[in-house]
């Protein structure tokens, strides 16, 4: 048995402990921020925060994370009460078919938490890892900038 | 007695000032006269065309380039055991790059390592090697830069301890360890070999990396080619020294020269990846003169396949194996976290044209002397540039504590190269983390 | 109403029972036939599906559901016609909770594609919505006994002279819409308009960035087993023979699935079926040919091979007599990819001899027909039920993710099976964007304007949707009694195929334009990528627009205009000139250029131009788009920040394809396998500034666009790289080695 604490909760996961954390967050605890797109570490849609600083859960087990701090989308705020990286997504419409966009928030909360006014420079060079097809790379630095100082 | 000593310290006081002076006369180089930029008009196409491969051969854009990538606009920090040097502006812009400069001052600084305004320049440009460059090929190096956009880019200056910050200083240095002179073609050797050994000593500076350096960073050329280091990563030994367990081939120095890969060996990688993706720009056989000379600096033998074969079993592993270990808790062992962390994509067998991943048991970064190339790899991964083909692998430097990262680089060791441990590999990983960043 | 349709689509997902017991629910109370119905009004999909309840239901609390057999692909198509209905029924859009195609409940509108579904569902409802408040307010002027041309509906409410109050709750009691549409639509006029035109947010985003359960992929059901399809190593390869009894043996496994050479596996864990898998990847031994041709004779092969050649347009006197005096170019498109970040998924339950299959596909009605088909089964026996996937662009794997879950599912009766494909499956096995070779010929005449247009166009089909035919979802290539190969049709203009946008709707006296179209598919799979023809067709015109601007001396833009009279078509070009700053004089720095673009897209469709500044690295040859800036006419715009987002999302998508992609191959396997050997555009290439400008036409019909800025943005593109260096490439996508070697010639 593996205790992973997400959110700030510690969870008993019982699943075997090779199994990546995208697939015990995802299917044991049903959550549905983290998505799969590639399972290779290079798109970045699973992206959760690891100790404030971003991973890819499809690659990563969870036979390493115990006593380490999970951050993942639902962490930061709900439909109703939207944290202030996705209210500022929410805002500028940054979404087409938005499966990318809950890996752009995980990854854009982790720059935002330790740099309060990036350039855009470096909003580009922090997002590199993920990708969007629709093509909303645009709306989704427009909403970093947004955010940019919101994040405590 | 006290008059006798001060007029002794006086003479030792007149000595060394005779000394320096005389150093610095001897030291002093000439200014070479400012030219009106060129215009560009005045380079025809074909001279172009041919620099624009020897910039590519030269790698040059790696130090030149700016840090936001502007080619040739200078500013990239070099990092050396003495400090970090700037790559300067050789872009034709007359105020901060090369635009005043004639060819003959061109010529100087890569024949010479002398600036167009008599100042030393550090061997960190390796005009070691470039002293051998013809200077035909020069003249084309110097109609591609001439005719590229000016960018107006002010570069630091070096940041490096006294005394090294007095450039003349060089000047003793090039005395004990720069021999000027051209390349001087093997008759008894072909010509494939020749070319190959002219890029590869010359504008290819492949020694720069691949040669260890001495005290005082010069390349030990009784040790050539016995493998160095840059940029934090390990520059592989080449020819007879390799630790390749199947011995380079033409066939794979070829491929992974031009492809950035090769089956037996592994994936281009660190300060390479660049190389060899400015290699492919060159005409194929350019590509395959290298190949021919690297592979004739090992002693012809029949195929050194030392570990792999016998081992192949033990060596491998199976998608299965990490599931059945039947693991209960959190990793605590090295190959718990390569069954879980690593085991997805590097696991032996597969029909299908994605898993054909790089066989541990024979990468470069494994069977290596030091871990260092692993642990690059492990934390940084690889990545093609934006846009470009190429492998990939994630980086784990945000999920894997340095811990992890020590007992993943032993069980690698161990169990895929059947090499001696690697020692310091704790001191190493931080070494890299500290480098690298996370 | 945000919170409305959130909430009920998470009651839909999360609860597993509620999910089954949906399917099997009412829907079919409504009259969704199709077979039997009156035709309608000339009213896009009204014309099909006549009755008003087809459409808009009333319950008794006055909440509205809207049907649409549209669905939502993340071009934000709920929230715009959800505004249509608004607009017209008089209600606030909290009143309203949209469904969207499904089998079971909505109306059949065919494929959500072709940026159809404003013209066609948005126009249906849009006018259904109009004539139902008719019937309210004539059921309010009844109870009221007051003239109903007194009568006043807003907010969900009819309200009389004198004060008197009727919602559409207490009026639908006991009453009925099914009613059929007439042909008299008594439209709110623009003037009035409270929700059309406005931006308002879009419904799903709240959800879709916050975790709630939106996408296929986020379904879980009780019981539900995880499945993953072990595909062979190419197209032709045949299973010869397995061990299973190993992978059977392993943990979480519950079936291994082979029919023919079609083989599967189910287990209780996800990453269980996932290192099953690979395991049965392992084992399985095939039979593999050759069967591709070498990639670089992509373009030759294409040439050769037996067409059905028509001239699809021939102005005044036909071809140019003298071709020695034209200018001829030839431009040329790779095979590309959709590549959507997820991979395709679908969730399926064979119960009691019905299946149910919960698809992102964009047609679950002909799914619905092809899967009933491949299995043998009454259509009456399966539902396709359509849940919202990755953005898709096309004719990607949903369909196929389909038919494995039905096929995996039929072996599991009584478990929901979740099959979801992996990364390389998608990169190796969707239906690829058809190649193209186009040859221009042009002439100028002393007026400065074009007096020759001739044309010759080879391409394939680009429509091998599932319609019915087994053999065109991919799974039933390899079952026993196995189907194939896939079966391409024609798309007869003014939408097209491949011949999509080649004519061109400038004004020209003289055409001739040939469609070689060509009848036997390349080996490679393909079907419909977002525009068609219409990305490398928009490309070839406007690029050899611009080579006969150059010929005639003339500015790019002045030279389109001479070409155009449309007064709307005008509007749109000097809107995109002007905004960008075209007829600025200053000098742009050394390796920059600027370029334009323009389509009336489909030549019936949206009004799009598209200028680019881009930069070109002087020493890799690598382009970067600076900033684009578009302007488009939709027509009655909905929400212009929806037609923003689809048309900057055309800008950022044709600009990776355009810069960087081509389907790579061996000859004997696809080898783009994955985002390293598929490389797509990063935020290091997104422009410093991407601007859309919106012209709205209130009360004009609605014209499609969600794919209409992608060929404009290609030529954009060429053309400033021409304008920038003096080189002019032809052939796509424009990698900076291609650009290098063209510099340094």
């Amino acid at each position: 048995m593996i205790t992973l604490k997400i959110n700030g909760k510690d969870h008993q996961v019982e699943t075997d402990p090779i199994t990546p954390l995208l697939y015990v967050l995802r299917n044991d605890l049903k959550m549905n921020g983290a998505k799969f797109g590639c399972g290779l570490g290079q798109c970045g849609a699973c992206t959760v925060l690891l100790d404030d600083q971003p991973i890819f859960s499809c690659q990563i087990p969870i036979s390493i994370l115990e006593g380490r701090n999970i951050t993942t989308l639902e962490g930061l705020g709900t439909a109703a009460e939207p944290g202030p990286v996705q209210k500022a997504f929410i805002d500028e419409q940054a979404a087409q078919c938005g499966y990318c966009i809950p890996g752009m928030i995980m990854r854009a909360q982790a720059l935002l938490k330790q740099n309060k006014s990036p350039s855009d420079r470096q909003i580009r060079e922090w997002m590199q890892p993920n990708l969007c097809r629709c093509g909303t790379h645009a709306r989704i630095m427009r909403a970093i900038r947004r955010a940019a100082g919101t994040v405590s | 007695m006290l008059r006798n000593l001060l007029r002794a310290l006086l003479g030792v006081i007149i000595v060394a000032i005779v000394l320096i002076v005389g150093f610095w006369l001897w030291a002093r180089q000439p200014s070479i006269a400012a030219i009106a930029p060129p215009d560009a008009s005045t380079f025809d196409k074909a001279t172009i065309a041919r620099g624009a491969n020897l910039v590519a051969m030269g790698d040059c854009a790696t130090c030149h380039n700016s840090p936001e990538g502007h080619p040739f606009a200078g500013g990239f920090p070099v990092p050396t055991p003495f400090g970090i040097i700037y790559g300067t502006n050789i872009t034709p812009d007359p105020d901060t790059g090369i635009g005043r400069w004639s060819e003959q001052a061109f010529a100087r600084a890569m024949h010479r390592g002398i600036r167009r305004d008599g100042a030393y320049l550090y061997p960190a440009f390796p005009y070691t090697h470039f002293t051998k460059v013809s200077d035909d090929d020069i003249k084309a190096i110097y109609a591609y830069l001439m005719t590229r956009p000016a960018v107006h880019n002010v570069v630091p200056a070096p940041r490096l301890p006294f005394p090294l910050n007095i450039r003349p200083i060089m000047a003793g240095w090039n005395l004990l360890f720069f021999r000027p002179g051209r390349f001087v073609p093997d008759p008894a050797k072909s010509e494939a070999w020749n070319r190959g050994a002219y890029i590869a000593e010359g504008l290819a500076h492949c020694g720069a990396c691949h040669t260890p350096r001495n005290l005082l960073g010069a390349e030990k050329t009784s040790e050539r080619y016995a493998g160095g280091e840059a940029e934090g990563w390990f520059a592989p030994a080449l020819g007879a020294r390799s630790s390749a367990p199947v011995q380079w081939s033409e066939a794979a120095l070829l491929n992974y020269l031009s492809a950035g890969f090769a089956r037996d060996h592994g994936v281009a990688a660190g300060p390479m990846a660049g190389v060899t993706r400015d290699l492919r720009k060159l005409p194929a056989s350019d590509l395959t003169a290298l190949a021919t000379y690297f592979a004739s600096l090992a002693p012809p033998a029949p195929a050194r396949e030392t570990m792999g074969a016998a081992s192949t079993d033990k060596a491998s592993y199976q998608i299965a194996t990490a599931q059945a270990m039947g693991q209960k808790g959190p990793a605590k062992t090295g190959e718990a976290i390569f069954a879980g962390a690593c085991a997805s994509c590097h696991f032996e067998g597969g029909s299908q044209p994605f898993h054909r991943p790089i066989r541990l048991r024979l990468s470069s970064a494994v069977t290596a002397p030091t871990p260092r190339n692993f642990i690059q790899i492990v934390l940084g991964g690889i990545q093609p540039p934006p846009g470009d083909h190429g492998r990939w692998m994630p980086p784990f430097a945000n999920a894997l504590t340095d811990e992890q990262v020590s007992l993943l680089a032993q069980y690698v060791r161990g169990h895929f190269s059947g090499k001696p441990d690697w020692s310091d590999i704790g001191k190493t990983v931080a070494q890299v983390r500290k480098g690298s960043g996370s | 109403m945000r919170n409305t349709t959130a909430l009920s689509r998470r009651d839909f997902l999360a609860g597993s029972a509620l999910v089954v017991s949906f399917s099997l629910l009412p829907g079919k109370l409504l009259a969704q036939t199709g077979a039997g119905q009156p035709t309608g009004p000339a009213f896009g999909s009204l014309k099909k599906y006549p009755y008003l309840d087809s459409w808009i239901a009333i319950g008794g609390d006055g909440h509205v559901t809207v049907f649409t057999g549209k669905a939502e692909l993340g071009q934000g198509i709920m929230t715009a016609l959800m505004q249509c209905a608004a607009e017209q029924l008089a209600v606030n859009p909290e009143a309203i909770t949209m469904v969207t195609a499904s089998t079971a409940r909505t109306p059949n509108e065919g494929y959500t594609a072709g940026s159809n579904s404003m013209m066609e569902s948005g126009t249906a409802i849009f006018h259904a919505a109009s004539q139902a408040r008719n019937i309210l307010i004539g059921w309010a002027a009844t109870d009221l006994g007051v003239d109903a041309a007194q009568l006043k509906a807003d907010n969900g409410t009819i309200t009389a002279p004198d004060g008197q109050k009727r919602s559409y709750g207490e009026l639908i009691n006991g009453r009925s819409l099914h009613v059929a549409a007439t042909n008299q639509t008594n439209l709110i006029p623009p003037d009035q308009y409270k929700v059309m035109g406005k931006s308002l947010p879009r419904l799903d985003i709240p959800a879709k960035l916050t975790g709630g359960p939106i996408y296929v992929q986020d379904m879980r059901m009780d019981n539900m087993v995880h499945a993953r399809a072990v595909r062979p190593p190419n197209y032709d390869a045949t299973l010869r023979d397995i061990d299973t009894s190993a992978v059977e043996k392993m943990p979480g496994v519950i079936k291994v699935i082979r029919e023919g050479s079609y083989l599967a596996v189910a287990a209780e864990g996800e990453y269980q079926a996932i290192l099953a898998m690979r395991a049965l990847q392992q084992a399985a031994r095939w039979q593999v040919s050759k069967t591709l041709p070498k990639q670089a004779d992509v373009y030759s092969v294409l040439q050769s091979l037996p067409t059905d050649s028509k001239v699809i347009d021939n102005r005044g006197n036909g071809a140019i007599a003298d071709e020695s005096a034209a200018l001829r170019a030839v431009y040329r498109r790779p095979y590309m990819m959709h590549a959507s970040i997820g991979p395709s998924c679908a969730v399926a339950l064979f119960k009691d001899d019905h299946l149910t299959v919960w698809t992102h596909s964009q047609g679950v009605f002909p799914l619905r027909a092809t899967v009933a088909k491949m299995l043998s089964m009454p259509e009456n026996q399966v539902d396709c039920i359509q849940v919202e996937g990755s953005g898709c662009y096309g004719h990607n794997g949903a369909d196929d993710a389909g038919a494995d879950a039905a096929i995996i599912a039929r072996a599991l009766p009584g478990r929901p099976v979740r099959v979801q494909w992996m990364r390389e499956d998608e990169h190796g096995w969707e239906p690829y964007g058809s190649p193209h070779v186009a040859e221009l010929r042009g002439t100028v005449g002393g007026d400065g304007k074009i007096s020759g247009w001739d044309c010759d166009l080879w391409t394939m089909t680009y429509s091998t949707r599932p319609a019915g035919d087994p053999a065109n979802l991919m799974p039933a290539w390899y079952l026993e009694e196995h189907a194939g190969p896939p079966q391409g049709s024609q798309i007869p203009l003014p939408a097209g195929g491949g011949d999509r946008d080649i004519v061109p709707t400038y004004v020209l006296p003289n055409t001739h334009i040939i469609y070689h179209y060509i009848t036997q598919s390349l080996p490679l799979r393909v079907s419909a990528l977002r525009s068609l023809g219409g990305y490398h067709n928009v490309f070839a015109v406007e690029s050899f627009m611009d080579e006969l601007a150059a010929s005639a001396k003339a500015d790019p833009v002045d030279f389109r205009l001479r070409h155009v009279t449309d007064p709307r078509a005008r509007d749109v070009i000097a809107m995109a000139a002007e905004k960008f700053g075209w007829s600025d004089t200053k000098p742009l720095p050394p390796y920059h250029g600027r370029g334009f673009g323009y389509v009336r897209y489909e030549m019936i469709k949206a009004y799009c131009a598209v200028a680019v500044e881009i930069e070109v690295n002087p020493d890799s040859g690598q382009i970067r788009v600076v900033r684009a800036v578009a302007a488009v006419d939709s027509g009655n715009a909905a929400n212009p920040n929806g037609i923003e987002n689809q048309i900057e999302g055309c800008i950022i998508q044709a600009t990776s394809w355009t810069l960087y992609e081509s389907v790579n191959y061996s000859e004997s396997e696809i080898t783009s396998r994955d985002w390293g050997s598929y490389p797509i555009l990063r935020f290091d290439a997104v422009p410093d500034s991407v601007k859309v400008h919106v012209i709205n036409r209130p009360g004009a019909p609605f014209l499609g666009t969600g794919e209409a800025g992608m060929g404009p943005t290609a030529a954009a593109i060429g053309n400033a790289l021409a304008h920038a260096t003096g080189v002019r490439l032809r052939d796509l996508p424009l990698r900076a080695d291609k650009v290098r070697a063209a510099l340094l010639k």
